[in-house]
């Protein structure tokens, strides 16, 4: 059984062949390697950084009592740090799937997209029926 | 959320249920208006579900921020760290950082592979009955218990809001509530839904902001002396440090990393979080909305920090717990305590706002889910005209309102907190090993798929039925009865593992061969994002 979601307008044209070119691409492998090499890694230290956290507040409370300045302690400066982590690793995201993501996936997408151009026409008035 | 809270109202704000009734007047008809407007031309099942695809990544970005931040967390945030003090702070951070995993792993991705719905996904290179069935049934779960607790809530704000103290008084606040709903999601479909999200979420975060300013300001913008005050007048210095609420016993720790776990993995799973993704035009704009997301919530949160705090300071934590709406009153009190009535019934207002637009979020992942897994593509055997789809997905709306109006007066006055842990914990264990295996396990089968959602989600409420939270102590649903052989009240640490691993020994003891073609096509799919956003340019 097919997919029912996909299967309407321009997705229908892409015959399968073409994915398995695709993937099988240098082109598509480094932009695998790419993606999956920056958000498992990242993915796991976040986690980590955070399960770390969640371990000291739990466990270490006479550690996070310390105050470091005026009433502020250290509980509550890492805690204000996984926000600010939460920030910058967003931040980070956006600048390598801006710079190394992107530009690739557009690349691949014209590629196949490209010759379906005239298709797409006739199957998408077809489709806005 | 608490059947008392209109007592409290009655007690610190006199007599202002006027000035309360203008304000959220002034906002139903000024979103109605808006809804109208915006659901003019909301023809296609692409429009109803997806808004057409038509938002930016901003403006659904503050929508989902509007999605995120129901009055149950803003509430209970402020509450919880207004009385237990810094363990209340960990809620914050939990909901914050889940949204790492949604931006790295999910969101986009599932922009590119899916048209409306979770089960879109999940069953795109699966076999498609199975797979979409049990979809279709986590997202409705996950939604039912979400939108009990947002009903529950608006009972006793809107009561706050009122006056209403009896409780079929506020069984009819429920019913308009309910009925209210019904009206913005049928006539406005995706597109008005997101408008009334995107106006609650400016005003709450505005709100907040006010206050948290007004609060600092009142303690020469200093946070030490903020916090030196909260010690003050709770009379503890241990508010400042962790472990007042969760470092009681081994059993309370344990219980305190389950919510950790559950809270980081369930965001990424919550359905009507995820359709949201849907609302964009590719997949660049779904990053950019969790982007949006992932700051106005941080800085909502860091906002909560400041109120929790300035509610311990300025109103003490006796003063809140004797106040009849107990801990979920902070946040109101602080309010009334900065500028009287009229930020009160502001605050109010837009916590009240914040349920509807919640509400309505939620309705509309549910209808959709019906009416395109269960209908159109089980039913019909995706046969069905977008226009039945469409039909079946307005009528769903109504049948989930009523339910929700009839579920809402039956659970006033119970737990909010627990059934929003409760939704939390089941999206994690039922929907997150299946949308992560899927998306990145090549391996992956429809066996693994349907043993881990089922397990997880039959393992989650199992667990939690078995808690302190439903039975065995004072504050149970069931304070009679004592069946809670299950010891913590979060069932996150062990369903949610036990999720994954029935995912993984699923797949390994599958030999039913993989549609290899299926899976290359979604692998390619949900990296370059083919075909996705070409729709986008066919609307």
């Amino acid at each position: 059984m097919g997919n029912v979601a996909l299967e309407e307008g321009v997705d229908a044209v892409i015959p399968a062949a073409t994915f398995h070119r695709v993937q099988e691409s240098d082109e598509f492998q480094e932009l695998r390697k790419r993606h999956r090499s920056f958000v498992f890694p990242v993915a796991i230290a976040f986690l980590l950084w955070y399960f770390a956290y969640v371990l000291l507040a739990g466990y270490a409370h006479d550690f996070m009592s310390i105050k470091v300045f005026g009433s502020v302690n250290v509980g509550l400066l890492l805690g204000l740090a996984q926000i600010v982590s939460t920030f910058a690793i967003t931040t980070w995201y956006v600048s390598y799937a801006g710079r190394r993501l992107d530009p690739i996936a557009a690349a691949i997408r014209h590629e196949i997209e490209g010759p379906l151009a005239a298709a797409t026409k006739t199957s998408a008035k077809k489709e806005s029926k | 959320m608490n059947i008392h809270l209109a007592a409290a109202a009655a007690a610190t704000s006199p007599g202002n249920p006027v000035l309360n009734i203008s304000i959220f007047g002034a906002f139903v008809a000024i979103t109605l208006i808006i809804v109208l407007r915006a659901s003019r031309n909301n023809k296609t099942a692409a429009d109803y579900y997806a808004a057409g695809r038509s938002f930016t990544g901003g403006q659904n970005g503050t929508a989902i921020a509007g999605d995120y931040l129901s009055a149950a967390s803003f509430l209970g945030i402020v509450g919880a760290i207004a009385i237990t003090g810094y363990d209340g702070f960990m809620y914050s951070i939990g909901f914050l950082v889940a949204w790492l995993v949604a931006l790295l792993l999910v969101a986009e991705l599932l922009r590119n592979t899916g048209k409306y719905t979770m089960a879109d996904v999940l069953s795109f290179r699966l076999k498609q009955r199975p797979v979409r069935i049990a979809a279709a049934i986590t997202t409705l779960v996950v939604c039912f218990f979400y939108l009990l607790a947002q009903m529950a809530g608006a009972g006793g704000l809107v009561s706050l809001l009122l006056g209403i103290n009896d409780k079929v008084g506020q069984s009819v606040v429920i019913t308009i509530v309910g009925a209210l709903m019904i009206v913005y999601v049928l006539i406005g479909g995706m597109k008005g839904t997101t408008w009334v999200q995107i106006i609650k979420a400016v005003l709450l975060i505005a709100g907040a902001a006010v206050m948290t300013v007004w609060t600092l300001a009142l303690h020469g913008f200093n946070l030490s002396s903020l916090l030196d005050h909260a010690v003050e007048t709770a009379g503890n210095p241990e508010i400042l440090n962790p472990g007042l609420k969760y470092g009681l016993s081994n059993i309370t720790q344990l219980d305190f990393i389950s919510l950790a776990l559950a809270l980081v993995l369930g965001t990424a799973a919550l359905p009507h979080v995820l359709m949201r993704f849907y609302t964009v035009p590719t997949a660049k704009e779904a990053r950019r909305s969790v982007v949006w997301a992932i700051w106005l919530i941080g800085g909502f949160y860091i906002f909560t920090l400041v109120l929790g705090y300035g509610a311990a300071a300025l109103i003490g934590a006796d003063r809140i717990l004797a106040s009849p709406g107990g801990v979920n009153s902070a946040a109101p009190l602080l309010a009334f305590e900065l500028g009287g009535p009229v930020l009160l019934g502001l605050i109010s207002a837009v916590a009240f706002a914040t349920i509807l637009a919640v509400v309505a979020g939620l309705t509309i992942t549910a209808a959709a889910s019906f009416a395109h897994d269960i209908y159109a593509s089980v039913f019909k055997k995706g046969q069905a005209r977008p226009e039945d789809e469409v039909k079946v997905a307005r009528r769903t709306v109504v049948i989930i309102g009523i339910v929700a109006i009839i579920g809402g007066i039956g659970a006033n006055g119970q737990n909010v907190a627990f059934l929003v842990a409760l939704a939390f914990a089941v999206a994690a264990s039922a929907n997150l090993p299946t949308i992560l295996y899927s998306l990145f396990w090549k391996k992956f089968s429809t066996q693994g798929a349907v043993w881990s959602m089922y397990g997880g989600l039959a393992s989650a409420i199992f667990l939690i039925a078995l808690s302190p939270v439903v039975s065995g102590s004072p504050t149970s649903m069931i304070p009679g009865a004592n069946f809670a052989v299950f010891p913590l009240s979060n069932p996150g640490l062990i369903s949610i593992p036990l999720a994954f691993v029935l995912g993984w020994l699923g797949t390994v003891l599958d030999k039913v061969p993989r549609d290899t073609a299926k899976q290359v096509e979604m692998e390619v799919r949900s990296l370059t994002g083919v075909g996705a956003e070409k729709e986008a340019v066919n609307h």
